[in-house]
């Protein structure tokens, strides 16, 4: 469902002032790179988070070109809220089965089932992402975890580094967070510990899209416009399913929209859009005057410092 | 489903454009908050959500119009404990080029933040206030920047309504700054005469100045050249990681993976390893799968070599004829960034490039006062925030070059090999390039085998 559009013009000699210039792409796309191969090198179990987003899918794709010919040298982790848009799981098993990668899952529902965990009165499961994370990453020893995280999301995401370090609990404390000078990351940590990565601090959300549009990348369709039956909550538009929407009161009726983030079903919106090509999705994001935390996200709605807090316990 | 894009639906498709890094400094005094939120708003980076957290947070705290200063606002932590911990990152975009903005916070730990932020820019801007000119302060932002070797620096002379918009009281600012940046070797400085509060000269050309010809701050972040040739550079090849499939197709494929860190590399090109100092020829680059014949900084790339050589992360390719002597000496300026002072004796770990070893601080000739860059001889221990001069001794031979000629190939870090703290950050040779007289090689070969 994706369309592959004409490669926007890449730079080699001759295109810029001295013959050697990069376009902005063409820079965030070798930092990455760089970093992917610095956690590569240095580290002794990496994995990616990958949630089926848009993000993830383009960390992927950013590990795949740093690695070839060879295999990357990293498996996936999904934590599954059991909240899953059926397209993005559908994605996630296609695009595992074709690159022959290996997939760890953590299961929000199994902790649930086990009386672990608790559903919380709103039905959001994105909170009780945090503890099956934290767990699938100390019983696999995993000591990098690479996160599609940007700064430019969120507030508290601002002052991230690209390697940020976490304690044996998982935990965030911003005053042990090292200077980041240079292109030198510095990833020691203590046993126990372990180092969040975020390759994609420095992309925004149009040069994520304009990437995918760049590399003729696959997404989900429910990223493109689409029909389909939502209901409002919270000015958000969200999808009937199993999770429990709509209650009472919440009529349900069919709009063409499509999804500017992908997460649980209980906390993403869906925003009206006609956009159901890649070049018409990044003219709308262009042009769009609201973040696309703050149009699509319940979540990062309950206070000022929602993520920060989340951020702190251990969340991605 | 999917339908072929309209004409005026390509034209709203931003194109590619070019990154430009760039770093802030000044104080809240001087505005900064203000002209970073007004580069924001202006340029219409800010949405509307953001916007409307903005101003109701204002509202909140008994504030009319939007504090654009509160779009930078930091987190929690940081505005209930009243500390600021850290460079922020800000993103925005105009049509002709892609922001980085390395936001540094201008109070008590200004000298390590702003060395962070501008460690990985090609601009500064340093803010000072009309009515107080050039002050200590500006003196010191302006040595981090020429320290770092940040090739422009844009001087901001902020507040002009409030000196009523006098051209001589700009001049002579702008002369005082132009002069101290180039004896600190600053290579490029540009002067604008601003109010962030009223926007005066940040994005819009202001109504009140007819008598400045220049660009605004925004019009000059968008049009000043900061690529540099790097065909004038030596190439710099630092290793990071080997890769050999061992698979049916590719049984024998050894590629090193690495970004091209200074420098162009070509195929054919004869090239030493180091260390070890083997030779050998470049059989060919694919810059992510796609093969050419030169790679060039800052380009992430995988390169081939004839011969099959012991080659491993941590090595650096170079060309035999720009090769760089390996040394375990090493003279260098440094900025200590961590509350635990380092003291000669310290034993610590050095990240170079892709390498890291094992170093002693042998001595700390000297501090560096950064508002008159007065040196301070022997010192017992350089503190958070201190510039100083360091003599190490590392465990194995490196390839450094002086960060005067390469930023990449020529900085390092200092790490706690207790608790992995990033404690120190590095740059080897002299620190100012107009400032100092001797242009002796501060790293001297030395093969003498010594061990901890």
């Amino acid at each position: 469902m994706t369309t592959a559009t004409t490669p926007l013009e890449s730079s080699g000699p001759g295109a810029g002032g001295s013959g050697y210039a990069l376009t902005h792409l063409e820079a965030l796309e070798s930092e990455a790179v760089h970093i992917f191969r610095e956690v590569a090198g240095e580290f002794e179990r990496p994995v990616i988070l990958f949630s089926g987003g848009k993000d993830s899918i383009v960390m992927l794709h950013l590990a795949l070109k740093a690695f070839r010919p060879a295999a990357v040298p990293f498996g996936l982790l999904h934590v599954d809220t059991g909240h899953n848009f059926p397209e993005v799981l559908e994605y996630r098993d296609r695009t595992v089965a074709r690159h022959g990668l290996r997939l760890h899952v953590a299961s929000v529902q199994e902790y649930l089932d086990r009386g672990e965990l608790k559903e919380r009165p709103d039905g959001t499961r994105n909170p009780l992402q945090t503890r099956p994370l934290l767990d699938a990453i100390a019983q696999n020893r995993f000591d990098a975890v690479f996160g599609g995280g940007r700064r430019d999301e969120e507030k508290a995401r601002a002052k991230e580094r690209v390697f940020s370090l976490r304690d044996e609990f998982g935990g965030w404390d911003p005053r042990r967070q090292r200077p980041e000078l240079w292109q030198l990351y510095n990833g020691r940590h203590a046993p126990g510990e372990h180092v969040r990565v975020f390759p994609l601090s420095n992309w925004t959300e149009l040069d994520v899209w304009q990437y995918i549009a760049r590399e003729g990348i696959e997404l989900p369709a429910i990223y493109y416009a689409h029909e389909r039956e939502v209901f409002a909550r919270s000015g958000m538009w969200l999808a009937p399913g199993e999770w429990g929407g709509p209650k009472e009161g919440e009529p349900a009726e069919r709009r063409r929209v499509r999804y500017r983030t992908v997460g649980d079903m209980s906390c993403t919106g869906a925003v009206d859009s006609d956009a159901d090509t890649l070049d018409k999705v990044i003219a709308e994001i262009a042009a769009s005057r609201l973040t696309e935390r703050g149009a699509t996200r319940a979540d990062d709605k309950l206070s000022e410092a929602a993520m920060e807090d989340r951020k702190r316990e251990g969340y991605f | 489903m999917s339908t072929p894009a309209s004409a005026e639906e390509r034209d709203a498709v931003p194109a590619e454009t070019e990154l430009l890094r760039f770093a802030t400094a000044g104080s809240v005094d001087d505005g900064k908050s203000t002209l970073v939120g007004r580069l924001l708003h202006d340029s219409k980076s800010v949405l509307a959500d953001q916007l409307e957290a903005v101003e109701s947070a204002s509202r909140n705290r008994g504030q009319e119009a939007p504090d654009l200063a509160l779009l930078t606002d930091g987190l929690r932590a940081e505005r209930e404990q009243g500390i600021t911990i850290d460079v922020a990152y800000r993103y925005f975009a105009t049509p002709r080029r892609r922001f980085v903005l390395a936001d540094t916070p201008g109070h008590v730990q200004y000298t390590r933040n702003m060395v962070t932020g501008a460690s990985t820019a090609e601009l500064a801007v340093v803010l000072v206030d009309a009515r107080n000119g050039v002050v200590e302060q500006t003196r010191r932002h302006a040595a981090v920047a020429a320290l770092l070797r940040v090739p422009h620096v844009v001087l901001a002379v902020n507040k002009m309504d409030l000196v009523d918009y006098a051209e001589p009281v700009f001049a002579s600012i702008a002369e005082e700054f132009t002069a101290y940046a180039a004896s600190l070797g600053v290579p490029e400085t540009t002067a604008v005469p601003i109010s962030a509060l009223e926007g005066d000269n940040v994005v819009v050309p202001s109504a009140h100045m007819d008598w400045y010809g220049g660009p605004t701050v925004l019009e000059h972040l968008e049009t000043v050249r900061v690529d540099r040739d790097p065909s004038d550079d030596p190439a710099r090849f630092p290793v990071q990681y080997v890769i050999r499939p061992q698979t049916a197709e590719h049984p024998d494929y050894r590629g090193y993976a690495g970004q091209v860190a200074s420098g162009v590399l070509r195929t054919g090109q004869r090239v030493a390893v180091l260390p070890s100092g083997r030779t050998s020829t470049v059989a060919g680059i694919d810059v992510l799968g796609r093969e050419v014949d030169e790679a060039w900084a800052p380009q992430s790339v995988t390169v081939r070599l004839e011969d099959e050589l012991d080659v491993s992360r941590g090595d650096m390719i170079v060309p035999v004829e720009a090769a760089v002597s390996a040394v375990q000496d090493v003279e260098a300026t440094v900025c200590h960034l961590h509350d635990e002072p380092l003291r000669p004796g310290d034993r610590v770990l050095l990240k170079h490039t892709t390498r890291t070893v094992k170093a002693l601080v042998k001595q700390i000739p000297s501090r560096l006062t950064l508002d008159d860059l007065s040196p301070h001889p022997e010192p017992e221990a350089l503190e958070a925030n201190d510039i100083g001069r360091v003599v190490l001794r590392t465990s194995e031979p490196l390839p450094l070059d002086p960060y005067a000629d390469s930023r990449r190939t020529g900085s390092f870090l200092l790490i706690d090999p207790a608790d992995g703290t990033t404690r120190t950050a590095g740059m080897a040779g002299d620190p100012f390039a107009g400032a100092a007289g001797d242009t002796s090689p501060s790293v001297q070969r030395d093969d003498d085998g010594w061990d901890f």
